[in-house]
Order: C-alpha cells, then sequence, then structure tokens
C-alpha cells in the first residue's frame, strides 16, 4: 500500500511541477471565460454608435423621430430622396432610411441606403421602428389609445414542473439542459486528456525500460493503479484549479459583460423599440429578465449538493474505468502509432454516449434508451450526469447504476492489470486482439 | 524451475545454487533463457513450477527490498533529476526517506557525481546514465546483486571502477549474479558459474573445478632449434615455424606428465625451451565442448554469439 502512495506521489508531482500544467491550468479558466466574453463583447462593439438618416416623404415621422437608444441614433435628412442621398454621402450617417408617400393600410416602398452592407440587428432595429410607427399611425386610425393596447398585451411566462412519484418539482428545461451538457462535457473531456495521459505515461515508462527496474520492486498492478490514481489526482487538481480560477475571474468581469447583462441589454431594446413604454415599465422589464435567470436556476430546484456528489462520483468513476482500459493499451503497444486500433473501441461508447445525448437524452431523459445508457458502465458517467439534472431518476436506478460502475471498473482494472502484467515486458511484437485475450489468461 | 512460454520452453528444469558472497556467472547465448531465469528470481514473473529459495527462506516479497537488479535494458524517468530519481527508486524498495538520502549522497560521492544529483537524466550522456543506474541497483545495500550484462554502454575506465565496486560489494558480503553472453568478460571475476543453453543447464560449479574438469592436458612450448616430436606419448596438434629458428607448438600429452614432456623437450628432442606453459581452456571453449557434447546438432548461428 505505502509503495502505491509512493508511486501515486511520484506521478502526481511530476505532472503538476510541469509548465504545461500550470499553463494549462491558468489559460483553461480564461478560456471559458473568453468562450463567453468574446461574443458578447463583440455583439456590443460593432453596433455602438450608429447614425440613420430618415428622408421621410411619406411623412410618418412628422411628430417624432424614433426614439435614440445608447447605440443608434436616428436624425432628420431632407424629404427629397436626392437631397438626402447627397446629405448622407456628405455626412457620416451609417444608413438612410427613405420612407416614401405611403398608405398606412398598406405601405410599400421603404428603402435603407448604407454604405457597406447593412448588419442584421441594424436592418431589424430600423425595420422594428418602422412597423412601431405604422402601428401606431393604424392604432391612432381605429381610435385606439396605446396604452389599452398594452394593457391588452399579454407576456406570459411559462414555469415547467416535473411531475414525478416523488412529488411535484418545478423545473426549468433551458438550465437542466445547460446544467446537464456542462457535466456531461467535463466528464467526457476529462477522461480523455487524462486516459491519455495515463496511456502516454505507461508508454513512456515501457519505452524508457524503467518499468523493468520498477517491477522488480512493485507489482506491476501496483505502478498501474498508482500512475492511474496518481493523474486522478492531477485531474482533481486541475478541476478545482478552473472553477476556483473561472469564478474569479467571471466575479471580476461580470460587472461589465457579463451574458446576463447583455441579456438583459438585448431584451431592453427590443421592448423600448416595440413599445416606448415608461421607464418604470422599462425597468420592471429589465427586472424581469435578470430575475428570470436566477429564478429558473432557483426554479429548476436542481438539487445541487446530489449533482455535485453524483458527478464526483461518476467523474472518478468512469476515469478510473477508463484510465484503467487506456494504461492496458498503453502497455500492449510500442508506439502511439499502434495504439488506433485499441483506442477505438475504447472512445467510441464516450463519443456515442456525447452525440446520442444530445438526440435522445436531453429530449427523452428518462426513456428507455436513456435509462440502458445510464445503467452500461461504458456509457454510464455521461449519459447518467446528462440525465440527472432534470430529475425523475428513481433511487433504484441510480444505485443500480453506480453498483454497476464501481463493479465495471473493478473488472476494467482487472482485465487492464492482467493485460499490462504481459504488456510492459513484450517489446518488437505487433499486438492483436486475440493476443490479448490469451495475455488474460497466461499464468503468474 | 521450468518456465514455459506460448511456443517456446524458457526453462527447462534448471536448478542452480549461487553460494553467498561469491560472484556467479550465468552465461549462455542470446536466448538461452537467462533472463528468464532473473525475472523469475526477481519476482517480476513467476515459474511454472519449481521454487527459488533466498538463504534458505521460499522467496517472497519481503525479499524485494534485499535484491537488486539492473537489467540489460537501462532505463530511467528521462524528465526526473537525478537525486529525485534515486529517491523515488530507494523508497521504492522500502527504505524510509531520510536513509535513503543519507545512502545516495554516499554513493555520488563515491561515484564524484555529487554534481549532478539536480540534472534531469536527459541532459546526461550515456556512459553517465549507465552511472546512476547502477547507483539505483544497489543504493538500498541489497544482498544479492543481478547484474544483466553490467559492462555493456561502460567506457574502459568507468567499466574498471565499476569492476572494483562490484568486487568492493562482494568483499562486503554481498552475493552477485552476473548474467552475460560474452564469456571473457567475465571469466576472471567469477567465482562460479554456469551455463545454460537452450533453456537447460548444461555445466556449473566453482570456475577453478569447471577449468580442472576441461583441463586436456595440452601445453605450449615455445622455443629455439628444430622441434621434431616421434614420442608415442605427446601428440602434436599445432605446429608453426617462426624467424630466426623459433618455433610455436601445441602438444598433448596422451600420457603421462607435463615433467616428462619438458624432459623430453630438453633431452632426445634436442631444443632450447623458453616459454612452457599448460593451455587452459577459456570458458568459451568449455562452453562450446559442452554444447557439442550435450546437442551434438546444435550448431552456433554465428560466432558472435560464443565470441
Amino acid at each position: 500500500m505505502s509503495k502505491i502512495w509512493l508511486i501515486v506521489q511520484r506521478e502526481y508531482l511530476t505532472r503538476v511541477r510541469k509548465k504545461s500544467f500550470i499553463i494549462m491550468s491558468l489559460i483553461g479558466p480564461l478560456l471559458t471565460v473568453g468562450m463567453f466574453a468574446v461574443p458578447v463583447l463583440i455583439a456590443k462593439m460593432s453596433d455602438s454608435g450608429k447614425v440613420v438618416a430618415v428622408s421621410d416623404a411619406g411623412g410618418l415621422f412628422t411628430e417624432n423621430l424614433p426614439e435614440a437608444k445608447d447605440d443608434i441614433s436616428f436624425t432628420r435628412a431632407s424629404a427629397d430622396l436626392a437631397t438626402a442621398k447627397a446629405e448622407f454621402k456628405k455626412a457620416k450617417y451609417d444608413a438612410l432610411l427613405y420612407v416614401p408617400k405611403l398608405d398606412v393600410a398598406n405601405p410599400t416602398g421603404f428603402q435603407v441606403f448604407s454604405r457597406k452592407g447593412l448588419s442584421m440587428s441594424l436592418e431589424n432595429d430600423i425595420n422594428r421602428a418602422v412597423n412601431n410607427a405604422i402601428e401606431n399611425q393604424r392604432l391612432r386610425a381605429a381610435g385606439l389609445d396605446h396604452k389599452v393596447l398594452d394593457n391588452l398585451k399579454a407576456d406570459v411566462d411559462l414555469q415547467t414542473v416535473s411531475l414525478s412519484d416523488d412529488g411535484e418539482k418545478s423545473s426549468s428545461t433551458g438550465i437542466s439542459t445547460a446544467v446537464a451538457y456542462f457535466f456531461g462535457f467535463l466528464i467526457y473531456i476529462f477522461i480523455f486528456i487524462y486516459g491519455v495521459q495515463i496511456m502516454r505515461g505507461v508508454m513512456e515508462e515501457k519505452t524508457s525500460r524503467i518499468v523493468e527496474v520498477v517491477i522488480s520492486s512493485v507489482k506491476p498492478f501496483q505502478l498501474m493503479m498508482g500512475k492511474v490514481l496518481g493523474i486522478a489526482a492531477v485531474g482533481f487538481t486541475q478541476l478545482a484549479l478552473w472553477v476556483l480560477l473561472s469564478m474569479g475571474i467571471s466575479s471580476v468581469m461580470a460587472g461589465s459583460i457579463s451574458p446576463d447583462k447583455v441579456v438583459e441589454d438585448r431584451a431592453a431594446r427590443t421592448t423600448a423599440l416595440v413599445r416606448p413604454t415608461t421607464t418604470q415599465d422599462q425597468a420592471a422589464k429589465q427586472d424581469n429578465v435578470a430575475a428570470k435567470f436566477s429564478q429558473a436556476l432557483k426554479s429548476a430546484d436542481l438539487n445541487m449538493p446530489l449533482l455535485i456528489a453524483c458527478f464526483l462520483f461518476y467523474f472518478l468513476g468512469g476515469y478510473l474505468f477508463y484510465g484503467a482500459l487506456f494504461g492496458a493499451i498503453g502497455s500492449a503497444v510500442d508506439s502511439e502509432t499502434d495504439t488506433q486500433q485499441f483506442m477505438m473501441p475504447v472512445t467510441m461508447p464516450l463519443v456515442l454516449t456525447f452525440v446520442v445525448s444530445q438526440a435522445v437524452l436531453t429530449t427523452n431523459p428518462n426513456g428507455s434508451v436513456a435509462f440502458w445508457m445510464s445503467m452500461f458502465p461504458l456509457t454510464s458517467p455521461i449519459a447518467m450526469m446528462m440525465r440527472l439534472p432534470f430529475g425523475g431518476v428513481p433511487a433504484w436506478q441510480l444505485g443500480l447504476s453506480m453498483l454497476l460502475l464501481i463493479a465495471g471498473f473493478m473488472f476494467a482494472i482487472w482485465v487492464a492489470g492482467r493485460i499490462y502484467r504481459v504488456g510492459i515486458l513484450m517489446y518488437g511484437k505487433k499486438v492483436n486482439y486475440r493476443e490479448l485475450s490469451r495475455w488474460l489468461f497466461y499464468k503468474g | 524451475m521450468h518456465k514455459q512460454y506460448a511456443n517456446h520452453t524458457a526453462l527447462d528444469g534448471v536448478s542452480l545454487e549461487v553460494p553467498e558472497g561469491s560472484i556467479f556467472g550465468l552465461l549462455g547465448p542470446n536466448g538461452a533463457g537467462k533472463t528468464s531465469l532473473i525475472r523469475i528470481i526477481t519476482q517480476i514473473t513467476g515459474a511454472d513450477s519449481g521454487e527459488v529459495l533466498f538463504r534458505g527462506e521460499r522467496l517472497n516479497p519481503s525479499h524485494i527490498g534485499h535484491i537488486g537488479y539492473l537489467p540489460e535494458e537501462r532505463g530511467l524517468y528521462k524528465k526526473m533529476k537525478v537525486g529525485e530519481q534515486l529517491l523515488y527508486l530507494a523508497q521504492l524498495k522500502g527504505i524510509k526517506k531520510e536513509e535513503a538520502r543519507h545512502k545516495i549522497k554516499g554513493w555520488l560521492e563515491r561515484f564524484d557525481i555529487k554534481g549532478w544529483a539536480d540534472k534531469n537524466i536527459e541532459d546526461l550522456s550515456k556512459g553517465m546514465q549507465q552511472k546512476v543506474q547502477f547507483i539505483a541497483t544497489v543504493v538500498h545495500d541489497p544482498t544479492l546483486v543481478i547484474l544483466d550484462e553490467p559492462f555493456s554502454g561502460f567506457d574502459p575506465i568507468n567499466a574498471n571502477l565499476l569492476k572494483d565496486e562490484i568486487l568492493a560489494m562482494r568483499d562486503r558480503g554481498a552475493s552477485i549474479i552476473f548474467s552475460t553472453h560474452r564469456m571473457e568478460s567475465v571469466e576472471e571475476m567469477c567465482d562460479h558459474i554456469a551455463l545454460i543453453n537452450r533453456s537447460k543447464k548444461v555445466l556449473d560449479g566453482p570456475v577453478s573445478e569447471v577449468r580442472d574438469a576441461y583441463r586436456t592436458q595440452t601445453y605450449e612450448v615455445e622455443g629455439r632449434g628444430r622441434l621434431i616430436v616421434v614420442h608415442p606419448d605427446f601428440e602434436v596438434i599445432e605446429h608453426k615455424e617462426r624467424e630466426n629458428g623459433h618455433f610455436y607448438d601445441c602438444i598433448r600429452i596422451v600420457h603421462g606428465k607435463p615433467n616428462d614432456l619438458l624432459r623430453y623437450l630438453i633431452g632426445p628432442a634436442n631444443v632450447e625451451v623458453h616459454t612452457f606453459r599448460e593451455k587452459v581452456p577459456s570458458i568459451n571453449d568449455i562452453f562450446i565442448r559442452r554444447v557439442r557434447e550435450t546437442h551434438p546438432d546444435y550448431v552456433p548461428e554465428s560466432d558472435s554469439i560464443l565470441a
């Protein structure tokens, strides 16, 4: 036992001290935050400070121009199109909106001129402003007050509730899906990264021939387990660092460019353009959107402690299961190029779960495909983690799945240990599956 | 000891005894089964049948700390520092950290490589790595040291250093098993030898006894004059004329004693004798003879195997 501990220590320390580990630990969270932040930043930058000139021949905007938003403002140009075009060329307007003489009942002939192509969002905004103005005119013609209409309009949020044997639980499908993907993806990526590290580590020992020295001191099984556990510790360290750093970075950046805020911005702008509402209304609406996200998290009733506990279990279980298999592959081959044929059957279920999950797991988290996939140890670490956030997984299923995974990795480690023991001392021999299966039954 | 692999027999009833405090040469051509035997002693693999006794006790995992093994294929963790690596390997053998540190320091000083402790293995030359590997083998003061082709990769100066260390270890009471197919390289150091060929032991015993048993009563004679042997007791195996009337002869005594031959040479043959010495069979010669006796059909694949 103390020897396994020594091996774990070595595997852990040599990896954690590597520059690549430190760099990955620092860059990982930056990348994650960046993945959210960059699109947001780009979205923010591109639309700012656009000026749209309005050539209002039809008198649609005689009373007032559409309200300026922080990134788009309107200005009046000559009603004559030719003069307006000249003005547009001289001044630095981004777009020129031409409103022809029009019949309110059947408005046609609107034109938007721009120097380069028009961005999608700007076009939408202009379109909305025009629609809005026409609607207002029609309302007035029909003798309706704007306020009355606002009162008539409905904007209802649906609260989805999952009804299971355990009783009612409110849930939010969107949030559940996001959480399911998040957990599934983490497990998937970590099994891959660290599984391959085990394989490389074993191959390094084999090709550098240190292995014969080491296994004259420890049992091959101890060496393999030490390596698997040591690298697991590295994985957990990296995960913990990522979580901590991501939280740190995002809390710093949250003030300016968090995704929620941008969502709010967009929502607020849309509502503002559709309906010139009072500031109070707008504030209420904003609150609504902001609150919606955090409320959804709460109302999703995700049972976070259970999810995190299960995540750690499946993370470790899946890793041990696959790690042992990767270790066995590493021991059976002489070089990286030979690994392909053995990698395939090991990585296939992993990739498959992830692909299938998009089609089946998240849409029908308690269907029979989802059930079987969350039982089978090769797929259960990811499949079960993707089912859990949706709730409604009976305790017996969770228990059975965990038991099967434990049994699965015991078996995988046994198989891997048998292959490993023979493989690490086998050089210059092309190994195939028949050979591997024979190794399983070699004596001592 | 029996050991069977999928399609060949590695060891077929090999039984050996390594006396304590001696250097034991385990000799044989490539593929004879030496490495299989060593892997059984180091508990890397198990035997199909038979058992290993270590000081009268059945070999078990508690003996691992008493055995040091230098495999033929050397290897160390390339990206690990020399000091850390030695410490790790020593701890795996079951010594406490502090004690290991102390011993490593001693060995690094003895080999005059103290400054390397903080270098990565990959920054060292091949010869330097061999030294580190040797230290890793013996750092835990094993009572049984197994060296598989220990001199390969050493330059003559370091080979001498290594030889001295091995002799010093024996004098401290350790037993050393030397495995090699280059028999002449260990003849001078070994107290005992065993020859293995094609998974069978063909010969073993103390070197002097083995030599005695294979003495051929052949003597080399050098001198001046015209040597013509016409005596029925003596048979000339080889005769060479050299310049200035010198000669070299290889003579087997069919009957009688060396002194009889000497008397004949200076008497009836009437030649001037400058050199008279017994032609001692080399281990290599003995091996080839032994193999011919036990496997008459066996032809060595090439000279290099037995060279």
